[in-house]
């Protein structure tokens, strides 16, 4: 039991995930920097923005609305994100095995934040948030078909293993999936699931700042306002080290190996920052059909790839 | 100097509040958030809802219309709030004092913690007033 909430609340938990990803996400914010030529925030800006939030400023309630769900969504986006961490990261530092087909447990941890978004900007009252609401079911709707049939490919790649653990094992005695012409399609569908995940440039389409002035979060602020940045960090750590343990071969924990597990980390975030900076936004339908047509082509070219054995 | 207004020192999210405008002060604000003077290295970031912003930038007369409306943009803005009035207009009323429609500067509508004059005044001038309104908070 102690143990469970050291899990939980200090080492893959909540405290790690949370300082790792204030990190990435200044990491994300200085390569935008870079790429635009300007200097970038000093190295703990995120944690400045997160402790003003939640300590400096006030909570506003909405007056329309329920005030009781409104400031419980984002407490349940953090738990949903904190929890799939620690199912995702258990396996990938070798602490404990974790159980069978907990791979599909991580697959419904990872949605709870986007649900917890959706509730929380309905019942806030607010027609822009119920239109950023909309528009973030339809992009969940378009991305969660291509995730499944991503996380299928990655089971069929392995010898129908539905546990994280046997995927690494398996990488790490032979050789990472991404050294495989299906490996290298199933990494391109990845990244942009991972990319619609996080609500990153292209498909931010539900927090489009110019057009609905942040959408699902323009209710929020104070504390409430700082889990939902929390949540964000944490989300911008997990999904990235999720990918490194499907098809890159996972952390080793050993001499300059641990160099490397840094670096995959880092290479695939850099790739999300790269690819936020050089697009624009789209419309939701041309997300839906992004989605549903051509990066769902792509999964299914790469499900036959795996059948033939390629 | 406490955690908590250190905190809020560095990182100061602006709202952008345009009254009555030529458009000229506008111009100079978005002039310091590009590369060359770049204010994001301070932590300030421009948002898009007022419910995420510590500083209220105002500029431009404010006119019979706009004062219900920043009034209420003020209210909606959870506290501590800074004001910056920008620009001459912002400050005093500038060139429209005699006007039948202005209804007062900035600071006979909402409290103002910080002028900076100029007509526009330029990205560095606006970028010494940040200064000394962090130094005074």
């Amino acid at each position: 039991m102690a143990v469970n909430l050291f899990y939980f609340l200090v080492f893959p938990g909540l405290l790690f995930v949370s300082i790792t990803g204030g990190f990435l996400s200044w990491f994300d914010r200085k390569i935008s920097a870079r790429v635009q030529f300007r200097k970038g925030p000093p190295i703990l800006q995120p944690f400045y923005d997160f402790f003003k939030l939640l300590l400096v400023k006030e909570t506003i309630l909405p007056k329309q609305g329920s005030p009781i769900i409104f400031l419980i969504a984002p407490v349940f986006a953090v738990f949903g994100a904190v929890m799939a961490g620690v199912f995702i990261l258990l396996p990938l530092f070798n602490i404990s095995a974790g159980f069978r087909g907990d791979l599909i447990v991580i697959f419904y941890l990872l949605t709870i934040p986007s649900f917890s978004y959706i509730i929380g900007s309905l019942a806030s009252g607010n027609p822009l948030a119920a239109v950023g609401g909309s528009r973030e079911m339809k992009l969940i709707l378009s991305y969660e078909l291509t995730f499944l049939l991503f996380i299928a490919g990655i089971i069929m790649k392995c010898g129908q293993q539905f546990d994280l653990n046997s995927v690494i094992q398996v990488q790490q005695a032979g050789s990472p999936f991404i050294g495989s012409v299906s490996g290298i399609l199933l990494f391109i569908v990845g990244i942009f699931c991972i990319q619609a995940k996080l609500a990153l440039v292209p498909f931010d389409i539900p927090e489009a700042e110019a057009e609905i002035t942040e959408g699902i979060y323009i209710e929020y602020s104070g504390s409430s306002y700082a889990l939902i940045k929390l949540t964000k960090y944490i989300m911008l750590f997990v999904l990235p080290s999720l990918l490194t343990a499907l098809l890159l071969g996972g952390f080793r924990l050993d001499g300059i190996n641990i160099l490397w597990s840094i670096l995959k980390v880092l290479g695939i975030v850099l790739l999300l920052t790269l690819i936020r900076n050089t697009n624009p936004r789209i419309r939701i339908r041309q997300a839906v059909n992004f989605f549903m047509i051509w990066m769902n082509l792509l999964a299914v070219i790469a499900l036959v790839l795996i059948v033939f054995g390629y | 100097m406490g955690f908590k207004s250190y905190c809020f020192k560095k990182s100061l999210w602006v709202f952008h509040f345009g009254g009555a405008s030529c458009n000229n002060c506008d111009i100079e604000i978005l002039d310091c958030l590009t590369p060359r003077h770049d204010l994001e290295r301070f932590g300030i970031l421009l948002v898009g809802s007022v419910r995420h912003a510590d500083v209220l930038l105002v500029n431009g007369i404010i006119n019979k219309h706009d004062k219900g409306r920043l009034l209420e943009v003020y209210n909606q803005a959870p506290k501590p709030i800074l004001v910056v009035a920008i620009g001459a207009c912002g400050c005093t009323g500038g060139l429209f004092t005699e006007s039948i429609t202005f209804a007062g500067p900035v600071d006979k509508v909402i409290p103002v913690d910080a002028y900076i004059p100029g007509c526009p005044p330029k990205p560095e001038a606006i970028i010494a007033g940040i200064v000394k309104l962090v130094q005074k908070s």
